[in-house]
């Protein structure tokens, strides 16, 4: 396996970087602050990252995207995310489940996205329904062409700048060799659909500015025409397309804690206590160590997955280890650098207790440490009758 | 309209730098960058051509380790070939042989109606090469060139001064240098990352452009000592006692700022 970049790929990475440091992180502080991006900023953003090729960069070229597979993807992502997280997701990746878009779909839905004329979003989670996800409750009845939609979804991201939903939704039900199970159906809902209502979501401890929100639907409407993929088969669409989106959370990890430990080495080159610097006392030092550490095996278990997810070979198991490995050592690294900062580090005037803060949610969202480490000991245990 | 951008590919400031010590010249052994100050000029250069309606933009530039990745920066910009000059022997080239070899480029590419460059690299600030190069190419030469526009034949530039600018006027083909913050650079898209990949970047030695390097020994300029800078003095307090902006208007006339 050989992760060494070419010129191109290097040149991308050296962009995403500028435009990183140039076009997002001096909003860090006021979208902090202010609890959201203002519209004038998204739209500076959007115009700018389409302009740049950033946006839909993992979109296929054919269709208006930047063509780049999932490594050169995580690179970008790794690039992302040293950033606000509020202001990262404005430089969009559309879901890759719209891939799964036929006929009317990719006009509708697909190609505008691409562009940036429309943004979705996606709704799986349930306030009953979190790691269970075939224990929904949310409804789809068939009615002529015309499927009927009841109930909530919540920590609905980014809902509030959506204009349309990826939803799913339990369409049935069927007998499996371990008994009654869900069917479950995608569908793409316009949120102007009659019955579809977003309110305020929860106040969340990460990732101030960008929001989640609650969906309830009561008796919304949407033709068959509007599912994504095939009808029931949802669960396979989301396992075809979304496993991926694990890569994102790791990439995003490692360019944040990145970015924590070179602060942190800053710091401690600089900062004179008793006489010297504070990295030459080795409780200091030590920790830079440590935290370079995770850092590298972090990186490298993200490159492994993306590098064979790229060439045809996705590995559930891959993505689960690199997902679980890189958001819990940007906890610790975040921590850690914390600590090397002393009281400052918890003060607002760095960014080190936001992205402490922020990166609390890498562990439970897109699946979490505990579902991971199911998908990891499954795997290890199948072939043994487990 | 065919403009030609000289650029410079310097080691990345975003890492420590490190100085030779037997000739006290940045160590350039590593991966180089775009210039950024070089940046503005390429910039300027597809505005102008995209303005005129046809035309083309080429990037020179000469680096001892055949380097091509700033260069390629510039093509993932909108540049459409490259001229890079690339021979150990001009190690050491003082201003005046980089203006040669520079402009030795430019005639290979086959001329242009305007050369571009930008005032002074960000890793030597010698800042003499832009006007060097017109002088060896016996062409007009604007400096500090801050507005550029171009009126059939004629060249019309508001030039930097120390109390405002200057509108100067001089016919093409010329030679200007820009300065930094005349435009807003664009990033170099990742579709024109790929594209750039296919754009011809030719390297050519000193001898094919008959060119005679002069190296470290015969070099016209010499970097004779280098001393740390000065480390920089904590600044003035002023406090606010509801008189602070008369201070902080006579700090700043006293620094001729106002």
């Amino acid at each position: 396996m050989d992760f060494r970049l070419s010129q191109e790929q290097q040149m991308i990475v050296d962009t995403t970087r500028q435009f990183t440091e140039r076009e997002l992180m001096p909003h860090e502080e006021k979208v902090e602050r202010d609890g959201h991006v203002t519209p004038d900023l998204i739209s500076q953003i959007k115009k700018r990252s389409i302009e740049a090729g950033i946006y839909a960069c993992n979109m296929p070229s054919e269709l208006g995207g930047g063509g780049l597979d999932s490594f050169d993807t995580t690179l970008v992502d790794r690039e992302l995310g040293a950033t606000s997280y509020a202001l990262h997701y404005i430089v969009a990746r559309p879901s890759n489940i719209l891939r799964a878009c036929r006929d009317q779909q990719i006009k509708e839905f697909l190609l505008p996205t691409i562009t940036g004329e429309r943004v979705e979003c996606l709704a799986m989670s349930e306030p009953d329904a979190g790691s269970d996800v075939r224990g929904m409750k949310c409804t789809a009845t068939r009615d002529g062409d015309d499927y009927v939609i009841n109930g909530t979804k919540h920590f609905i991201s980014h809902a509030d700048l959506a204009d349309y939903v990826i939803l799913f939704a339990a369409s049935g039900e069927e007998q499996t060799s371990k008994g009654v199970k869900k069917k479950i159906t995608g569908f793409l809902v316009d949120f102007d659909s009659p019955g579809c209502e977003r309110v305020k979501g929860y106040n969340c401890v990460s990732n101030n500015g960008y929001h989640n929100m609650i969906l309830n639907f009561d008796n919304c409407r949407v033709p068959t025409r509007n599912i994504l993929g095939e009808e029931h088969k949802g669960f396979d669409a989301a396992n075809e397309w979304l496993g991926a989106t694990r890569l994102q959370v790791a990439a995003v990890c490692v360019g944040r804690a990145r970015r924590a430990l070179k602060l942190s080495v800053e710091w401690a080159a600089t900062r004179e206590q008793f006489g010297q610097q504070i990295g030459k006392f080795q409780g200091i030092s030590f920790k830079l160590a440590d935290m370079q550490i995770r850092l590298d095996a972090a990186e490298l278990l993200t490159l492994r997955a993306a590098f064979n997810d790229a060439r045809g070979n996705f590995s559930d198991t891959e993505m689960a280890i690199a997902k679980v490995f890189s958001s819990e050592m940007c906890q610790f690294v975040t921590d850690e650098a914390i600590q090397i900062f002393g009281g400052m580090g918890l003060m607002d005037e760095l960014p080190l207790e936001r992205m402490w803060r922020d990166t609390r949610v890498d562990r439970i969202w897109d699946g979490t440490s505990e579902i991971q480490r199911h998908i990891i000991s499954r795997a290890l245990l199948r072939p043994h009758g487990g | 309209m065919n403009i030609v951008v000289c650029v410079k590919q310097i080691p990345d400031p975003a890492s420590p730098g490190a100085l030779d010590a037997s000739t006290h010249a940045l160590k350039r052994d590593g991966k180089l960058i775009l210039d950024e100050s070089d940046a503005y000029g390429v910039e300027m250069a597809l505005q102008l051509v995209a303005s005129a309606g046809s035309g083309e933009v080429y990037v020179v530039s000469m680096a001892p380790n055949g380097e091509t990745s700033g260069m390629r920066t510039a093509l993932a910009m909108g540049a459409a070939r490259g001229l890079l000059v690339s021979d150990p022997a001009l190690a050491g080239s003082d201003a005046l042989t980089t203006a040669k070899v520079l402009a030795a480029a430019v005639t290979k590419l086959g001329g242009a109606d305007l050369i571009i460059a930008g005032t002074e690299s960000s890793d030597g600030y010698t800042g003499t090469v832009p006007e060097q190069i017109a002088e060896c190419l016996g062409l007009p030469s604007v400096t500090f060139a801050k507005k550029v526009k171009i009126d059939g034949q004629v060249l019309k530039v508001d030039r930097q001064s120390e109390t405002g600018y200057d509108e100067v006027e001089c016919s093409l083909p010329a030679v200007i240098s820009v300065t930094a913050g005349v435009v807003e650079p664009r990033y170099p898209s990742f579709k024109g990352i790929m594209d750039a990949k296919k754009k011809p970047l030719d390297v050519v030695t000193a001898g094919d452009l008959a060119v005679t390097p002069t190296g470290w020994a015969a070099a016209g300029q010499k970097i004779v000592n280098v001393t740390q800078a000065e480390a920089r003095k904590a600044g003035t307090v002023i406090e606010d006692d509801g008189e602070a902006f008369g201070k902080i208007v006579a700090f700043l006339e006293n620094l001729k700022l106002i």
